[in-house]
């Protein structure tokens, strides 16, 4: 590559777009000139400027560490940025050069010199018309034309991947630069690619493969593939690892080799072909790891045509071991690269490229600990590699691994760029059994790998699509993390918890602390025209993950055997202690899904629901009994005694009249206030007992058995009001009242389906209770005032008849206000009565209101819409089948978020 | 949530010579007015429904005021809103109605409850016929503690027990009791008796801590006290609680929200320490104190769990670190997990024990944490101590880089704690990702339960047990495990090794590649590690296909 001995007119010196250009030669020799004829004065970094910056004299001497070391410093930085930098000072020493190539390095940049090997006279005679030189010691240039000399032989063993020798002054006057994309450089290729995943000699599902991606495969005399076009002219781009393990590693590098050749692909060299590469030069390999049976391979092809492993050995040699692509946006490479890496040329990218980042630890299969590089990427370009197997191939921080381990019996994976289509087909066999197997069991392991504690743990930041980043406290991480180890269900099952809600503004209205008033007025001015009332069921928040059967559980979610999906606590806890029970909910939901014909026509097999579980005595009967029916019960024990008490004295004559007064109306509180939580209480699992709200229906021909005949479901009742996803969907956008009209079918659908059940079992008659309960509602229109007053009024009826309240939410269900920020989900507006059981039996009265009314929604409204948004990102990254610790680390943050203080009564 | 009124009368009889209403004489208070006083907590009612000279009653009656009782408890909530959290679990319950009654009655009643009367300075010294009703009396351990705490002083004492609510006979009785005491007594031995008993009998959930609480309780115990046969749960439950209860509201803050939004109790959660600590919490220093409470926190389903041994009955807690230490010692290890370390009880007992040079405690629960840096006097060991010792949150349903590369773990009595389907995450957290050389799990055997009297058929030995196992289920188990992972394990018996139903507690001792048969496959991975790392290939290969390669 030496252009010594070539001389001409032009002479065209090649330097790559990004490198660091180290000019040398004497002083005097033209440097500065020749920088300034061929480059941007912004590119050229002098030595003599910064004598000058640090010491106000460009020739004190006595600066020059100091000036180097600023010149490092501004080199270091423009290589950092990615920007051709040329270097103008003598560096006709080794040293000087030496720490110039180790600062190309540390940016992964290509060192090119170009040296200006001009007569010792014409330096001389340059210097002494420059009155700044004059002074120059004689001996100098001769010293230094000395030094160049001796240097010239071993540029290119220093380091300098390029060297262009510039003899005397003709030669110096005549170049030319010409700058030349890196080899890796292939932005102005716009594809559509195909980018195909790890093949490991899996020749025959590649084919396949092919085919499915819309490839024609041409074939030899033979019948073997040796090359493949695909009719709209789309590239294939193999990430690597064509060869070893499986059973025709020759047969996949003449199909790949030919495309290559014909330009239908592009590949990137795995670790394997690099490997494969160094046999084939003869170097002394180990070989495991499945090339023992390339080789085997290879020898028999040797016997029918003796030149193919030197074929494969240059093809090998000329890969280059990452490409960018798409004008930047697409970097491909085998093993994943960090975004520092993209487009540089070193040692040190290549060997990332090939084998990724290693922690240096080992695994318990005795196999190296990869450096989860993916998940602190935050580059722009898509990375698309393989290496790794995993089960499945998933996006993470825009990176995706395409290695799904087909040659261990998993399946090949391609993606489609740009339309980011993954296209897949699956093993043949085991052609290879994996040392470690593809899933472990641990939760998270089916989709590449566990949970871990860095996932959740300290002081964190969820990047959400819907209100960027979150940030979730150390202490509320501690105490998420308690609960979620010990009391929530497995993390694979909870891929949602629901956000909490902030109350509507606080009313003026006489006797009222929450009015629907407010809610109207809130969302109107919040440009939300239309609401939508839906009843509160007072119940228990319930989640209920719903698969069709237990086959869909395990193949989706990696549920254990007999699992179909699971019902939880706002907290994330199982909602019964029995699984028998659970189950059976979860049978009775899954067969009103299928009645209402909601799998075919949300095309699912699964769904998740947001629910109410009535009654509220089933879960929180410890808090009933020892804060709400313990408070009920001293009433009535200690009033009677007291108005006797204040009765007596004032028949005595004592002046109590204004005390005794009070205390009558505080027993009127009293048992008001025992009489709204009773409402919510009723028992389950007792046939005689139904649930209070509804009249018992006895259609023909079915029998009430006694509680042995039930199926313990009794007076248990589920109030879905929203479908938050299903598979590859999100529906938490869906409006309420479409929402709502899919809930209103599965309820009816209940019905219908108990009726024929009952009919089957004939012989057994079994009174089955329904389950499903609706929701009642309204829609409003916040900007008509008869409308509103409709909504007030069916509020009022609601809470007189005993209902908890209403939560108003917009309609469209996912809203943003003008200036882009997300709205309130919902606001809730409890009733009159129900407040008792939260602000105490007297909060009613006039000067407990006054107080009362002083409560800061501020932090809570704030929770609630951080709350709300890692909710939608949780189920954007279940629906988009994220990883599960992606999923989990947003649905973590919910209930951290939960440990947040606010006042509970909001 | 709001107070119900707090509300107690006081009733005597008389004659024509010796009047009842000298009763107003005695509390400074007159019959035929309505008094009111305010106190810190709300307003307190002094009245007289009756009197006569054969019968005067005098009624207190506190109104707390619930909304300012609330607001009191301004925590670190944003905005100036109350921290309701700690608002509602310290102040804002019906049960702390005692405390309040109690600064009531001193202060309502100072003069009577000293035993002075100005105008009659007679009168106090005698005994009258008293009758005194509290009609919602919040009372821990039930009408059962109420008579053992008022008859030995004299008191002829009817408690019945409040039910919750009629309409729901289903959730039993309240923990509150209609009490009624009657005798002859000294209105301010009455007085005082009350003044002490109030607050002992509630659930002592105060907030609220004098320093001068000892010198209180010691004047108003005078005379009665020292020899009351429940003296010291008396003076234990007026002291001690107080602070360590104050300190863990503080400390449970977050968990107790968490709780709310689950509309559970904080305590169903928040039971990583147990609450009967607390009673000995003044005393752990002392060793026996500890092992009793070492029992106690384990196995707190069962009481006196101790097996003979040596005609001296060792607790079965520490026969288990005797035999865990035992098993660590064995594998020669150095570096040691304590892997769910509660309250640090084997902590302490390796920090004895000079070979263990490295030893990290882990807990999922930070209460149980700071508990163990109280117990083990974290803040004042010495630094070459300290340093051999550290203490971390940790769960062992994830991964855990910071876990790797240890000698050995231990599990002591943790796996019961986690609920089965979440069992392989555990598994693969310590045997998949942490991989010490060696593992000790210890776990309750169930078959043993039998040989528990007190421990109900049936019944698991703590409430937080999610199963417990016997022999045949966990060999299983811990053989499936060991081989999934490359261990080996031995079982050894913690306790009496009973013929029939085998030891209280099970030990399976892991070892990863110890075995002969196993040694072969580790060595030949170690060897393939080797050539990988310097080889920079990242691909996979089994120690298994390399030996058949060979072999082929």
């Amino acid at each position: 590559m030496t252009d010594a001995d070539v001389s001409t007119v032009k002479r065209s010196l090649a330097v790559p777009d990004l490198s660091l250009v180290v000019l040398v030669g004497t002083t005097g020799s033209g440097k500065s000139t020749f920088a300034r004829r061929h480059f941007l004065p912004t590119q050229v970094v002098s030595s003599d400027v910064c004598r000058g910056l640090v010491a106000d004299d460009e020739n004190d001497q006595s600066a020059t560490p100091d000036a180097f070391d600023l010149l490092h410093y501004i080199a270091g930085k423009r290589l950092a940025a990615g920007r051709l930098t040329v270097v103008d000072a003598t560096n006709v020493q080794s040293e000087a050069r030496r720490s110039l190539i180790r600062l190309a390095r540390e940016h992964d940049v290509l060192p090119v010199a170009i040296v200006l090997d001009v007569p010792e006279g014409e330096c001389a005679r340059r210097n002494a018309v420059r009155p700044d030189r004059a002074g120059m010691p004689a001996h100098v240039i001769p010293r230094q034309r000395r030094e160049l000399r001796r240097s010239l032989k071993s540029l290119e063993r220093e380091g300098f991947r390029k060297v262009h020798i510039l003899r005397g002054s003709e030669e110096v006057e005549a170049a030319e630069i010409t700058t030349e994309r890196r080899y890796n450089d292939l932005r102005h290729l716009t594809g559509p690619f195909d980018i195909i995943g790890d093949i490991h000699g899996c020749r025959s599902e590649l084919e396949t493969l092919l085919g499915k991606l819309g490839y024609a495969l041409r074939r030899d005399e033979r019948g073997r593939p040796v090359d493949a076009a695909h009719p709209e002219g789309r590239t294939a781009v193999f990430v690597g690892d064509l060869v070893d393990r499986g059973p025709d590693s020759p047969g996949v590098l003449r199909l790949v080799m030919g495309m290559v050749a014909s330009g239908a692909a592009l590949c990137v060299p795995g670790n394997h072909e690099n490997k494969l590469g160094r046999y084939l030069k003869g170097r002394k390999v180990q070989v495991t790891h499945g090339l023992a049976e390339t080789v085997e391979q290879l020898e028999r092809e040797h016997t029918e045509d003796p030149e193919f492993g030197d074929r494969v050995r240059v093809f090998i040699e000329s890969l280059v071991s990452h490409y960018v692509l798409d004008g930047g946006a697409l970097v491909v490479c085998h093993a994943g690269l960090p975004e520092k890496y993209h487009g540089r040329t070193s040692g040190r990218v290549r060997s990332h490229a090939l084998y990724g980042d290693t922690t240096g630890e080992t695994d318990e299969f005795g196999l190296p600990v990869r450096y989860p590089w993916a998940e602190d990427y935050r580059g722009r370009a898509a990375v698309v590699y393989g290496h790794t197997p995993t089960p499945v191939a998933s996006w993470l921080n825009n990176t995706i691994c395409l290695d799904t381990g087909c040659v261990f019996g998993g399946r090949m994976t391609a993606l489609r760029w740009p339309e980011r289509e993954l296209v897949d087909v699956p093993a043949e066999r085991i052609w290879y059994e994996p040392v470690k197997p593809l899933t472990n069991e641990a939760p998270g392991g089916a989709q590449g790998r566990p949970l871990d504690l860095g996932d959740v743990q300290g002081r964190r930041v969820v990047e959400t699509r819907h209100m960027g980043r979150i940030a979730v406290k150390e202490e509320n991480a501690a105490a998420a993390l308690e609960v979620m180890s010990r009391f929530a269900v497995d993390p694979r099952l909870l891929g949602y918890l629901p956000p909490t809600m902030a109350p509507c503004a606080t009313s003026s209205e006489d006797g009222y602390l929450e009015h629907p008033a407010e809610a109207f007025a809130a969302y109107r001015s919040d440009g939300v025209r239309e609401v939508i009332c839906e009843e509160k069921h007072m119940g228990s928040r319930a989640v209920a993950l719903v698969c069709r059967d237990d086959t869909v559980a395990r193949k989706r979610f990696d549920a254990p055997d007999g699992v179909s999906g699971m019902v939880y606590t706002r907290t994330g806890r199982p909602f019964f202690d029995d699984p028998r029970l659970t189950g059976k909910i979860l049978r009775r939901l899954s067969r009103a899904i299928d009645s209402a014909g909601l799998w075919q026509e949300l095309d699912t097999d699964w769904l998740l629901l947001d629910a109410e579980l009535m009654p509220w005595s089933l879960k929180a009967e410890g808090l009933l009994r020892n804060q709400y029916a313990a408070v009920g019960a001293a009433s009535r024990a200690v009033l009677p005694g007291v108005l006797t008490a204040l009765e007596n004295a004032a028949a005595r004559g004592v002046e109590v009249s204004g005390l005794l007064g009070k205390q009558r109306e505080r027993a009127v509180d009293a048992a008001a206030f025992t009489e709204a939580y009773r409402r919510y209480c009723w028992p389950v699992g007792d046939p005689q007992r139904g649930w209070p709200g509804e009249e018992r229906e006895e259609p023909r021909g079915r029998r009430t058995v006694g509680s042995r005949g039930t199926d313990g479901l009794d007076g248990i009742r589920l109030a879905p009001f929203q479908i938050l996803a299903v598979q590859g969907r999100s529906l938490a956008a869906l409006p309420h009242d479409q929402q709502l009209a899919m809930i209103d079918r599965m309820v009816e659908a209940e019905g219908l389906d108990a009726d024929a059940n009952n009919s089957i079992c004939a012989y057994v008659p079994t009174y089955v209770n329904r389950l499903l309960a609706p929701t009642r509602r309204l829609v409003v229109d916040t900007e008509d005032d008869a409308s509103r007053a409709a909504g007030v009024q069916w509020w009022l009826d609601l809470t007189a008849a005993g209902g908890e309240g209403m939560v108003v939410k917009p309609l469209q269900g996912f809203v943003r206000k003008g200036d882009g920020r997300l709205v309130q989900p919902g606001v809730k507006c409890r009733g009159r009565e129900y407040l008792r059981i939260i602000y105490g039996p007297e909060y009613t009265r006039p000067e407990n209101l006054d107080r009362l009314r002083v409560r800061h929604l501020g932090h809570k409204r704030s929770l609630a819409l951080r709350e709300y948004a890692l909710g939608l990102e949780a189920l954007d990254r279940l629906a988009d089948d994220e990883p599960l610790w992606r999923v989990h680390e947003a649905v973590f943050a919910v209930l951290a978020l939960e440990s947040e203080p606010v006042d509970p009564r909001l | 949530m709001i107070l119900g009124r707090v509300f107690l009368t006081i009733t005597t009889t008389g004659t024509d010579e010796s009047p009842a209403t000298d009763l107003g004489f005695l509390l400074h208070k007159h019959p035929d007015k309505a008094q009111r006083f305010s106190t810190s907590h709300g307003t307190a009612h002094v009245l007289y429904p009756e009197a006569t000279a054969q019968r005067c009653t005098a009624a207190l009656m506190l109104e707390v005021d619930p909304v300012a009782l609330v607001r009191r408890g301004r925590g670190k909530g944003r905005g100036g809103a109350p921290d309701s959290a700690l608002a509602q679990y310290v102040n804002d319950r019906p049960y702390a109605a005692s405390s309040l009654l109690a600064v009531a009655l001193s202060s309502v009643f100072s003069s009577a409850l000293r035993g002075q009367c100005k105008a009659r300075p007679e009168l106090p010294e005698r005994p009258l016929p008293l009758r005194i009703e509290v009609p919602a009396l919040p009372a821990r351990g039930g009408a059962e503690l109420v008579q053992r705490l008022f008859t030995p002083l004299g008191w002829a004492v009817t408690a019945e027990p409040v039910a919750l609510d009629e309409e729901f006979p289903e959730w039993g009785d309240s923990r509150y009791v209609r009490l009624v005491l009657e005798g002859e007594q000294r209105l301010a031995d009455a007085l005082r008796h009350l003044y002490v008993l109030l607050p002992v009998l509630d659930d002592a959930k105060h907030y609220w801590v004098a320093p001068d609480e000892v010198d209180k309780l010691l004047r108003s115990g005078e005379g009665w006290l020292e020899g009351h046969p429940e003296q010291r749960l008396i003076t234990s439950r007026y002291l001690t609680r107080r602070w360590s209860l104050t300190r863990t509201a503080l400390e449970r803050l977050e968990l107790a929200r968490l709780a709310e939004a689950d509309d559970t109790e904080v305590e169903e959660i928040d039971n990583a320490v147990a609450e009967t600590t607390a009673e000995f919490a003044g005393e752990f220093a002392g060793e026996s104190a500890e092992e009793e409470d070492g029992t106690q926190k384990t196995e707190g389903g069962v009481s006196g769990e101790t097996t003979e041994a040596a005609g001296k009955p060792v607790p079965l807690a520490v026969q288990r670190r005797e035999a865990i230490l035992d098993a660590l010692r064995g594998t020669e290890s150095a570096r040691v997990l304590d892997l769910g370390c509660g309250q640090g009880q084997l902590l302490a007992a390796l920090l004895k024990d000079a070979r263990f040079t490295e030893i990290v405690g882990v807990d999922v629960s930070m209460r149980a944490l700071n508990e163990t840096a109280r117990r083990l006097r974290l803040d004042r060991m010495s630094e070459r101590q300290s340093t051999r010792l550290k203490l971390m949150q940790g769960s062992l349903a994830y991964t855990d880089s910071r876990l790797r590369g240890y000698d050995a773990a231990v599990l002591c009595e943790v796996i019961e704690h986690v609920d089965p389907p979440r069992l392989p995450a555990l598994e693969y957290a310590v045997f998949g990702a942490a991989r010490p050389r060696a593992v000790v799990v210890t776990t309750p055997n169930v078959e043993y339960n039998v040989r528990w009297e007190t421990l109900p058929a049936g019944k698991a030995r703590h409430p937080d047990h999610r199963f417990e196992w016997t022999r045949e289920e966990f060999r299983s188990w811990a053989g499936e495990v060991a081989e999934r992972h490359g261990y080996t394990v031995e079982f050894r018996p913690v306790g009496p090794d009973d013929p029939e139903v085998g030891p209280p507690t099970q030990l399976a001792l892991f070892r990863f590649g110890a075995d002969g048969t196993k040694t072969d496959g580790t060595s030949t991975d170690r060897t393939s590690t080797d050539d990988k790392r310097t080889d920079h290939s990242t691909t996979e290969t089994t120690s298994t296909t390399t030996a058949k390669e060979a072999a082929a």
